[in-house]
């Protein structure tokens, strides 16, 4: 029953795991200590925060949108959790309960925008970038490090691995990320409403979804994350920086693709981005191991990949309309291909 | 007919709407509409372009705000304001495109928003089951799990169906739903249909095909222009009386529109003949004689294959079967742009979709066509437009201050006045317009047919397609009558009176709708 678990929309996901095995192969094979869960520990926290940015980028991207703010609601968290916390002396838990609140609602700002305002979310997410990012520079130009002591203990708490690994809590927090992404999207009613709204808003409001609160809980959850990977970043750096996480939101929709996760909407999920994550972390370790090669290396592979996952994405909807099973084509992406059955055969809309 | 034996009460109301108006800028859609749906009736909605029919559906589904009148559904005055609204209130709508997501799977379709649960989260597995199960009632036995789009057309439209009923079981509204199901798909929604009355549901059938309104329905109400024509019994509403009242026109009444004088019927070589021209699917082979000098009117209800006949002849769609002699030559049109090569101009049906480029002004508009057809790196001069804009203003009186208006801010009557401007420059030896007077108040009909008659008699031929059936008879020398895609016969001299087109059209014939 191979044919129940291959279709095309798994086909992508599939293509992103193979990659991902030979990636690692030819690393293993190459770089025998790679293979080691030292090394996928350290993989793990060093990219702990394009993780979960590519968590929240995966729900917007699913329901049809695109989030270009992450990186600076990302850098804007980093800054104000320093200066709350050295300026301020709050509590870290307190700054975090705020900076998350905060993130929230911006992303709730900007959901209504996109859904009142019938703004495209790709305009209004350029414009919060420019928003946050200002204010990010406006509390600060400078790097803030934090001393405090609650800060350092969560920064170096670990989970000892075999083989002299060590699963820090960053890396922690991220993987419990994807958990709660996929559950978020694969198993509430939420992430039912959010697979509508990017398959067709207009027959999803026709079904009766409430269009406007999914849109706006959409890119709450998403900045939400961002800010959340701001937290991440400044435990991990133990400081905050406005310039911090300058284009990761263009790593985060790289990551989204690269696992299978459809740009136009409707089709995709979270184990694919973090395996698009893992792939871009890979790439970077390996060019550090090699030692040669300069680290820029990375956006040449990850935008070769990039270009090659799209690429088979459109040749696999092409070959599936043409030799798939009845139906399975045109009217899958989009019902306005559909040959009209006769020009007197109205639009339902149409008054 | 399948219908029960007629009981001597007619069957409880369940949904009444009284008065309903919708108002657009400058156009009433709807004025003051009644409706009323009966428990365990297949009610048709009928009525050509224009008539009012989706506006009607979609002040009931709450999909736009109305501008008067109520509705009660089971003596309880409901104000849907929104497809949430009305399925609250027990009415739900299916439509010919299906509205249902390809891309989740049939179950999440049928459960959208109301996902059975477990501990917060959504029960896939019992969401499959139980929509396996619903749909085996709807007669339909299939994998709930899989993707909608793995499904065809008529599955999916079932699927739709079985969720709309499942959602609020008391007025179904079905928007054209055999438009795009072969015979079996539709006998196959049919017997569903069916059942569904009998288990009391009111149901609204609308449709264009008339055999399928006498095979399946109880009662039908005639909407034209807006307003409501009448509601019959079906067994009581012979055809020809139903199509003379979607036509708004009696019958037996005499044209008050002269007939000129009695031609001989053209004879010699025509200018264009069609030979059994169709294309599969679209529309059966048909013959047609175009001569210089001659009007062919084309007549036949909405959906009736008579534009499709049109865009054959102009080469928007490519004849599969038949051929097409022009000059004596055997022909085959590709594209628009070999008919306009040879000659051909056409004024497609929709002026706001096909025709006019509403942000050109009016000289733009009119040179458009000519200087496609000299190609365009040739460009008229600016001079030579002028010309030729300000004198097709004084020909066909189109009334403006000046050239370069914006053809927008023209009346409905002179943006087509202005179209056929557009193909008058181009000089063309044969003129097809669909319906050149839709939409177009009353006064400027009469000049448009003053014109194509004009026209006609400086020896162009003309292939005229309309729904008004007095002007059809007034001015065409022969009338191809279209019924159900597919030629119903032709009239010639004499013989052509409405009263005759009217009887054409509805002539019974072997029903392919019923049971």
């Amino acid at each position: 029953m191979m044919g129940r678990f291959v279709n095309t929309r798994t086909l992508p996901l599939l293509a992103t795991v193979v990659v991902f095995v030979l990636i690692y192969a030819a690393c293993a094979a190459q770089y025998p200590t790679m293979l080691g869960l030292r090394v996928m520990g350290n993989l793990l926290t060093d990219n702990a925060f394009l993780g979960i940015l590519a968590v929240g980028m995966t729900v917007v991207v699913v329901a049809g949108g695109i989030d270009l703010s992450v990186g600076a609601v990302m850098g804007l968290t980093t800054v104000a959790l320093a200066r709350l916390i050295e300026g301020a002396g709050m509590p870290p838990a307190l700054a975090f309960a705020l900076v998350l609140a905060g993130g929230g609602l911006f992303g709730a700002g900007i959901g209504a925008a996109v859904h009142y305002l019938k703004a495209p979310a790709f305009i209004v997410t350029l414009t919060a970038m420019f928003l946050a990012r200002g204010c990010a520079l406006l509390i600060s130009t400078d790097s803030i490090p934090i001393h405090n002591a609650a800060y350092d203990t969560l920064a170096g708490a670990a989970l000892a691995l075999p083989g002299g690994g060590r699963l820090t809590l960053v890396a922690g927090i991220m993987l419990a990320t994807f958990l709660a992404g996929g559950v978020l999207l694969h198993g509430t009613r939420f992430g039912a409403r959010v697979f509508a709204l990017g398959g067709n808003a207009h027959f999803a409001q026709l079904m009766g979804i409430n269009t406007g609160r999914t849109t706006i809980l959409v890119h709450a959850f998403c900045s939400l994350m961002a800010a959340l990977a701001g937290i991440v970043f400044s435990l991990y750096t133990r400081s905050g920086y406005a310039l911090t996480g300058t284009g990761v939101e263009l790593d985060a929709i790289a990551a989204v693709v690269i696992g299978g996760t459809l740009l136009t909407g409707g089709v995709g999920g979270v184990a694919g981005s973090f395996i698009g994550v893992l792939i871009q972390g890979l790439i970077l370790t390996w060019i550090t191991f090699d030692g040669t090669l300069s680290s820029w290396w990375t956006k040449i592979a990850i935008g070769t990949l990039l270009f090659a996952f799209i690429a088979v994405q459109r040749l696999i909807l092409v070959v599936s309309a043409r030799y798939g099973r009845p139906g399975a084509g045109p009217t899958a992406p989009s019902p306005s291909t559909r040959p009209r059955p006769s020009p007197g055969a109205a639009a339902p809309s149409a008054p | 007919m399948a219908s029960p034996e007629t009981p001597v009460t007619p069957p409880p109301v369940v949904l009444a709407a009284r008065g309903l108006t919708r108002q657009y800028p400058g156009v009433r859609a709807l004025d003051g509409v009644d409706l009323t749906l009966r428990a365990g009736e297949i009610h048709a909605l009928l009525g050509e372009n224009g008539a009012g029919k989706s506006t009607l559906i979609n002040l009931l589904t709450g999909a736009q705000p109305r501008n008067g009148g109520t509705i009660t559904v089971d003596g309880v005055e409901i104000d849907p304001d929104g497809p949430g609204g009305a399925v609250r209130a027990g009415i739900a709508a299916v439509y010919q495109e299906i509205t249902l997501l390809p891309n989740l799977s049939v179950a999440q379709n049928l459960y959208l928003g109301r996902e059975p649960t477990r501990w917060g989260l959504v029960h896939r597995a019992r969401m499959n089951r139980d929509g396996a199960a619903l749909l085996r009632r709807f007669g339909l036995t299939i994998d709930a799990s899989r993707p909608l789009s793995d499904f065809s057309t008529a599955v999916q439209q079932l699927i739709a169906i079985a969720r709309a009923v499942d959602l609020s079981a008391k007025v179904l509204i079905l928007d054209e739903p055999t438009a795009s199901l072969d015979t079996a798909e539709v006998q196959t929604l049919f017997t569903l249909l069916r059942t569904l009355r009998d288990q009391g549901l009111a149901i609204v059938f609308v449709t264009h095909f008339l055999d399928q309104v006498y095979a399946l329905t109880d009662r039908i109400t005639v909407l034209r222009n807006g307003r409501l024509v009448g509601e019959r019994l079906t067994a009581e509403l012979p055809r020809l009386e139903l199509v003379a009242m979607m036509l708004g026109k009696a019958p037996t009444a005499e044209s008050h529109l002269g007939r000129r004088p009695a031609t001989a019927a053209p004879s010699g070589t025509p200018l264009v003949r069609a030979q059994g021209l169709g294309r599969r699917r679209l529309v059966g082979a048909f013959d047609a004689e175009l001569h210089a000098g001659a009007v062919l009117g084309a007549a036949g209800l909405l959906g009736s294959g008579r534009t499709e006949t049109a865009l054959l002849l102009f080469g928007v769609e490519t004849a599969d079967q038949g051929e097409l002699i022009v000059d004596g030559k055997t022909v085959t049109l590709r594209s628009p742009r070999d008919a306009i090569r040879l000659g051909f101009g056409f004024c497609p049906e929709d002026r706001k979709l096909d025709g006019i480029v509403a942000g050109l002004s009016i000289r733009e508009n009119i040179v458009l066509a000519l200087q496609a057809k000299r190609g365009w790196w040739r460009r008229l001069p600016p001079a030579r437009q002028r010309e030729l804009a300000d004198h097709y203003i004084k020909l066909l009186d189109i009334r403006t201050p000046d050239a370069e208006k914006p053809i927008q801010l023209l009346s409905g009557g002179n943006q087509q006045k202005a179209l056929l401007a557009r193909w008058l420059a181009t000089d063309p030896r044969l003129l097809i317009l669909d319906e050149p007077t839709r939409g177009i108040d009353v006064g400027a009909h009469a000049e448009i047919v003053r014109l194509l008659e004009d026209l006609r008699d400086r020896g162009m031929a003309l292939y005229v397609i309309s729904s008004e059936i007095e002007e059809v008879a007034a001015y065409s020398d022969r009338v191809l009558v279209m019924r159900d895609r597919a030629p119903a016969g032709l009239l010639e001299g004499d013989t052509i009176t409405p009263a005759a087109i009217v009887n054409a059209i509805a002539a019974d014939h072997q029903t392919k709708g019923a049971a």
